[in-house]
């Protein structure tokens, strides 16, 4: 187990995507620890969502590979699996938790159903079984048991959100990509959010690839942090050193553009 | 050639309507339905002289399946006398001249809209659906180009979100027709909306089973003694309708799928036999219901 731990999960080689002419992303390179929280900043058109699309293999990158090491310790590049291969990937080992609530989940089917559809395409086949595991789920993200039949739609912004993170966290996934989960939602909300995704990845020992515009966000969840620029990774390090310490132009700009309110 | 005959001449339909290229086309897609059973085969439905919804799909199935010596029976809701029934059998009265019958057990080929009949089929009979939707994954996920993937990729756990919202909101399975089936333990399919009464019927059928879907232009296939399980949930199994201590009015038929007939505005109603030849049959054979006037007859 130990020496799991110190082999990557993610291995990212010379990733490039272009879409045409223009330029997704270009020559990324980085390792994901076991449950290390990895946060990938840069304003938008910076190949964020590009390269989270890659790595989730939702996008074919046009260059580079992608090993991830499965539960059996084997690393296999993701674009030489089958697309069979890669939607299984998608739906056990990882979660995918969307900017807009309404592209991750079934806004009118149930709460419980949302939940429960992993586990059925799994081939779960027990109503109670089912039903118990996404009662348990609703507690943990703070949703009360008596919205279980209700459908989404019907739910806050906050509570989608909420409710995303349980449908994907509900076959105990190891690798979560997460795209501006915060984003539209108000402050106290998010950092209700925010506080939410700690204790998971603390308890659960999740890996996260978050993408993010928010460096608070970043500095709060985040163990390493990726700052891209134009398609490329420009900065990347440990959160706290690159937040206090930028060496680059336009981290130093993002760091400095971060309002502060009060003293 | 004189004019009155040019204007006289009876305008001339190929055997069944459908031209033979056009049957053989649909009989490729028939074949590999049936290589492939529960598959959904696209092909390119024609235009025919009915209105989409009425059967179109099925029809052409028929069409491209009749031979001269063939025997067609036609029901619409178990009935043969209701308006499609009797529209589709006028239909190939006038453009295949077969013989029409309304037993079951004389028919070769019987084309239906969402019944099986009570009686038995035997293996050289063929039944044909008219299917208005295939894809049973459709209200769940609209995009077709995912569907397709899905069925691909025996990707079913969306068949069972909808399993599962029944029981949550009704308390149990409330899908009633058109219940989602497995073909040979790979391909899920829609039964099209026969009631799930009948889905027992489809599974180790003798009989060949086509079905055809004339505006979404698929056609898939169950052939005999095909494996059709009805989806469930280990703790909410699969049921059947039942009607317990009801007999049919006419023919006292029990345990048959049953229509409700209102008979006045006072409340009143009675149950018969959605299958008419089959209560027929029976009352020919002297089985007589209590609302049936020779009963009251015989009673006296």
């Amino acid at each position: 187990m130990s020496l799991d731990q110190d082999l990557p999960l993610l291995s990212v080689k010379n990733l490039s995507h272009f879409y045409g002419q223009q330029l997704g992303c270009k020559n990324v390179n980085f390792d994901l620890y076991p449950g290390e929280v990895l946060a990938i900043v840069g304003e938008s058109g910076s190949g964020k969502t590009t390269l989270l699309n890659c790595l989730s293999t939702q996008i074919i990158p046009t260059d580079g590979a992608v090993y991830y090491r499965n539960r059996k310790g084997q690393s296999d590049n993701l674009y030489e699996m089958n697309e069979a291969q890669q939607r299984i990937l998608l739906r056990t080992d990882w979660g995918f938790v969307r900017q807009h609530p309404r592209d991750g989940l079934r806004m009118n089917v149930s709460a419980g159903a949302n939940v429960g559809e992993r586990l059925m395409a799994l081939g779960d086949r027990h109503y109670g079984k089912i039903r118990d595991t996404a009662l348990d789920w609703l507690e943990k993200v703070e949703i009360q048991a008596d919205r279980i039949d209700d459908a989404p739609r019907t739910f806050s912004g906050g509570m989608q959100q909420r409710l995303q993170i349980a449908r994907n966290l509900v076959t105990n996934p190891r690798l979560v990509f997460m795209d501006e989960p915060t984003g539209g939602l108000d402050v106290s909300v998010q950092a209700r959010l925010l506080d939410l995704i700690r204790r998971l990845v603390s308890e659960l020992g999740l890996s996260i690839i978050i993408v993010t515009h928010d460096l608070a966000v970043a500095r709060l969840l985040s163990d390493r942090i990726m700052v891209m620029k134009d398609g490329e990774v420009i900065e990347q390090g440990l959160t706290d050193q690159v937040l206090d310490d930028p060496h680059q132009a336009y981290t130093q700009l993002l760091v400095s553009s971060i309002l502060h309110v009060g003293s | 050639m004189s004019l009155d005959q040019l204007t006289n001449a009876a305008p001339a339909y190929n055997f069944a309507y459908l031209d033979e290229q056009t049957k053989r086309m649909i009989r490729r897609a028939i074949l590999k339905g049936i290589a492939v059973p529960g598959y959904q085969v696209p092909f390119a439905a024609r235009e025919m002289p009915m209105p989409y919804g009425w059967g179109t799909g099925g029809v052409q199935v028929t069409a491209s399946v009749l031979g001269e010596s063939d025997i067609l029976k036609v029901i619409d809701q178990g009935a043969d006398d209701t308006t499609n029934a009797v529209s589709i059998r006028n239909f190939f009265a006038k453009t295949a001249n077969v013989e029409l019958t309304t037993h079951t057990k004389e028919a070769t080929v019987i084309q239906t809209r969402h019944r099986i009949p009570e009686e038995e089929l035997q293996a050289h009979q063929t039944l044909v659906y008219q299917v208005p939707i295939p894809e049973p994954l459709r209200f769940l996920e609209p995009r077709e180009t995912e569907t397709r993937k899905m069925h691909a990729l025996s990707e079913y756990g969306l068949i069972h979100v909808k399993l599962y919202e029944d029981i949550a909101t009704h308390g149990h399975i409330a899908t009633t027709y058109a219940y989602p089936v497995m073909v040979e333990g790979r391909y899920v399919m829609d039964p099209s909306p026969t009631p799930k009464f009948d889905n027992p019927k489809m599974h180790k059928s003798k009989a060949l089973q086509l079905f055809g879907a004339g505006r979404e232009k698929r056609i898939y296939a169950l052939p005999p003694y095909t494996d059709v399980v009805s989806l469930d949930f280990e703790d909410h199994p699969f049921t059947i309708q039942e009607w317990p201590d009801t007999k049919c009015a006419m023919c006292g038929a029990e345990g048959v799928y049953f229509d409700e007939v209102i008979l006045d505005d006072a409340g009143n109603n009675m149950f018969v036999c959605s299958d008419s030849d089959y209560c027929e049959t029976r009352q020919s054979e002297g089985h007589l219901g209590p609302l049936n006037a020779d009963y009251k007859e015989r009673m006296q």
